[in-house]
C-alpha cells in the first residue's frame, strides 16, 4: 500500500508542477515505484515538464469517466526501469469534470500498485484544490520568499487543517535568492518557518538550469551536478524518512542557519 | 381566616419596595396590585416621582409582564420603577451570560481567510497571520503575535481591551472603533507586551499592557487573597 502526496500552494507560479516533477524523479532514482499524478485538468502541463507529452493516450477523465483502464492512460517514463509513471490530465474538459470522490478512489486504485502518488495540485483553492487533496495521505505546500505566495500558503494550511483528511503539512521553500535573503530584500527562511509554524522538508535555490531543464522536458533531478538537483533529492530522501541537515546555501550563513536546524531539531 | 396579603409596601433605607408574592396566578397579583395602590391614592397636586423597587421573590417575568407592572405602577401613583428584581431566570439567559463571562481558551494558529468567534473573552495560544481575524464579544488576549484583524467588544463594549505578547497587527478594531497600522510601519521597532484600549476621546490607544492595571480595574477578577 503506497503513499498518496499533495504537492499544492494556493498561488500560481511558485514551482508546484516543477516540485512535482523533481521529488517524483528523485524517489524514482531511490529505486521508489512512483506514479505522478496531474490534476490541473484543462492547464495540464506536468507532461510537458516531464518531456512525456507525445506519449499521452489516455488521460485522467478517461479513466474516471471508464473510458480506459488505469494502466491504460499511464505514461511509462523510458529514463527508469517500470518505476516512474504520469497519469496525465486532460486538456480539453475543466475541472469541474471529476468529482473528490472520483478522486479519492483512483488515487486509492493506484497505491495498491505504487510507493508514492505524488499529486501536482492546480493553483487556487476551488475544486481543482479540492479533488487534488481528496485522495492525499500527505500534503507538501510549495512556496517561495515572497509576501504573496506566504500569505496563499498560509491560506492553503489552513484549508488543509480543516480537511483533517492529510497529515500535518510540510513545507518546502522555492527560488530562493541568496543575496536577496542576506539584503533583507527577501523573507528569510527563518522568518517564513516562524510565520507558517509547519515543519520544513527543502529549501531549492533559485537555478537557471531548473528552468532549461523543464523546457527540454528532462527533470532537473536528473541532473547530478546542479544545486537545485541535490536540494530535490535531499527532499525525496526526507520522504522517505532520513534525516538529512538542510543544504546550506552559496555560503554558509552562520546564524540564519543554526536557527533553521535548531527549529528542524525541535520539531 | 385573613387572606395573605399579595402585595406588600415595605419602607427601607433604599427606599420603597414593592413586595409581590410568587405564590398566587399573575393575574390575581395584577389585580390585587391595582387595587392597593388605587385604595392609597393620594390627591396631592405634586409631581414628586418617587423611584421604588419591585420585588417579585421566585416569579419569572416574561417582559411583556415587566412592561406590565411597570405601567400598573407608574399610572396609579408617583412612583416609578427603578428595577423589578427576580430570583429566576431562564437557562437561556444563564447560558448568554455565562458565555459572555467566559474566557475561551484556543491552541490553534489562525491563518489567512480564517475566522474565530468567540461571544466572551479569547485567549488564544498561537498566532494571527495576515488576513486572519479574531472576533471577541469581550476582550482578547493573545499570548503569540498579532499580524492579522482584531475585534474586541464586538456588541458595542467599550471598555473591551486586546492584549498580545507581539503586537502588529493590520486593523485593530474595538466596538465601534477602527485603527490600521501605518503604511510605513517600521518592521525593526519593537511591539512586545502591549495592549490597546478606547481613550475618552473615542480613540484606540496602543500602549504599554502595564497602563491597563490603571485604566481598567475591572480586568479582575480574583477575589480575595492578599
Amino acid at each position: 500500500m503506497g503513499e498518496a502526496i499533495v504537492i499544492t500552494s494556493g498561488k500560481g507560479g511558485v514551482g508546484k508542477t516543477t516540485t512535482s516533477a523533481n521529488i517524483g524523479t528523485a524517489l524514482a532514482l531511490q529505486g521508489k515505484k512512483v506514479c505522478l499524478v496531474d490534476t490541473d485538468i484543462g492547464l495540464r502541463n506536468l507532461d510537458v515538464v516531464m518531456g512525456l507529452e507525445n506519449r499521452i493516450i489516455y488521460d485522467l477523465v478517461d479513466v474516471v469517466e471508464g473510458r480506459c483502464k488505469i494502466h491504460q492512460a499511464l505514461v511509462k517514463d523510458k529514463r527508469f526501469e517500470d518505476l516512474l509513471y504520469l497519469l496525465p490530465a486532460a486538456q480539453t474538459v475543466d475541472k469541474s469534470a471529476v468529482t473528490p470522490e472520483q478522486m479519492h478512489k483512483l488515487i486509492n486504485e493506484l497505491k495498491q500498485d505504487y510507493d508514492y502518488i505524488i499529486i501536482d495540485c492546480p493553483a487556487g483553492i476551488e475544486q481543482g484544490f479540492q479533488n487534488a487533496i481528496a485522495g492525499a495521505d500527505r500534503a507538501i505546500v510549495v512556496t517561495t520568499p515572497e509576501v504573496s505566495a506566504v500569505r496563499d500558503a498560509d491560506r492553503i494550511i489552513g484549508l488543509l487543517e480543516k480537511a483533517k483528511t492529510v497529515e500535518s503539512p510540510k513545507l518546502v521553500i522555492n527560488r530562493i535568492r541568496n543575496h536577496m535573503m542576506k539584503s533583507g530584500d527577501m523573507l528569510d527562511v527563518d522568518e517564513i518557518t516562524t510565520h507558517l509554524s509547519i515543519e520544513l522538508i527543502g529549501i531549492v535555490a533559485d537555478d537557471e538550469e531548473v528552468i532549461k531543464a523543464s523546457n527540454h522536458g528532462e527533470p532537473i533531478a536528473l541532473n547530478p551536478n546542479s544545486k537545485a538537483s541535490i536540494a530535490y533529492r535531499n527532499i525525496a530522501r526526507r520522504i522517505l524518512g532520513e534525516s538529512i541537515p538542510l543544504q546550506p546555501l552559496e555560503d554558509k550563513n552562520k546564524s540564519v542557519f543554526g536557527k533553521i536546524k535548531q527549529f528542524f531539531g525541535v520539531r | 381566616m385573613k387572606k395573605r396579603q399579595n402585595v406588600t409596601i415595605k419602607g427601607t433605607k433604599d427606599g420603597i419596595v414593592l413586595h409581590l408574592d410568587d405564590s398566587c396566578s399573575y393575574e390575581d397579583l395584577k389585580k390585587e396590585l391595582d387595587d392597593k395602590l388605587s385604595a392609597n391614592q393620594t390627591t396631592e397636586g405634586e409631581r414628586h416621582l418617587t423611584p421604588v423597587k419591585v420585588d417579585v421573590g421566585n416569579r419569572y417575568l416574561s417582559d411583556a409582564q415587566r412592561e406590565e407592572i411597570k405601567n400598573l405602577i407608574r399610572q396609579k401613583k408617583n412612583l416609578v420603577v427603578d428595577d423589578i428584581e427576580s430570583n429566576v431566570v431562564t437557562r437561556a439567559e444563564v447560558d448568554k451570560l455565562r458565555a459572555e463571562n467566559e474566557v475561551v481558551t484556543v491552541s490553534r494558529i489562525i491563518r489567512s481567510g480564517q475566522v474565530l468567534e468567540v461571544p466572551g473573552d479569547l485567549l488564544l495560544i498561537g498566532d494571527v497571520n495576515p488576513g486572519g481575524t479574531v472576533v471577541a464579544g469581550g476582550n482578547i488576549f493573545i499570548m503569540g503575535t498579532l499580524k492579522g484583524i482584531a475585534h474586541a467588544g464586538v456588541f458595542g463594549n467599550d471598555q473591551a481591551v486586546i492584549s498580545a505578547s507581539s503586537m502588529q497587527p493590520s486593523q485593530l478594531r474595538i466596538s465601534d472603533c477602527i485603527n490600521r497600522a501605518p503604511d510605513n510601519a517600521q518592521k525593526t521597532e519593537k511591539r512586545e507586551m502591549e495592549c490597546a484600549y478606547i481613550d475618552d476621546n473615542h480613540q484606540i490607544i496602543v500602549d504599554r499592557l502595564q497602563v491597563l492595571i490603571n485604566l481598567r480595574p475591572n480586568l479582575n477578577r480574583f477575589e480575595g487573597g492578599h
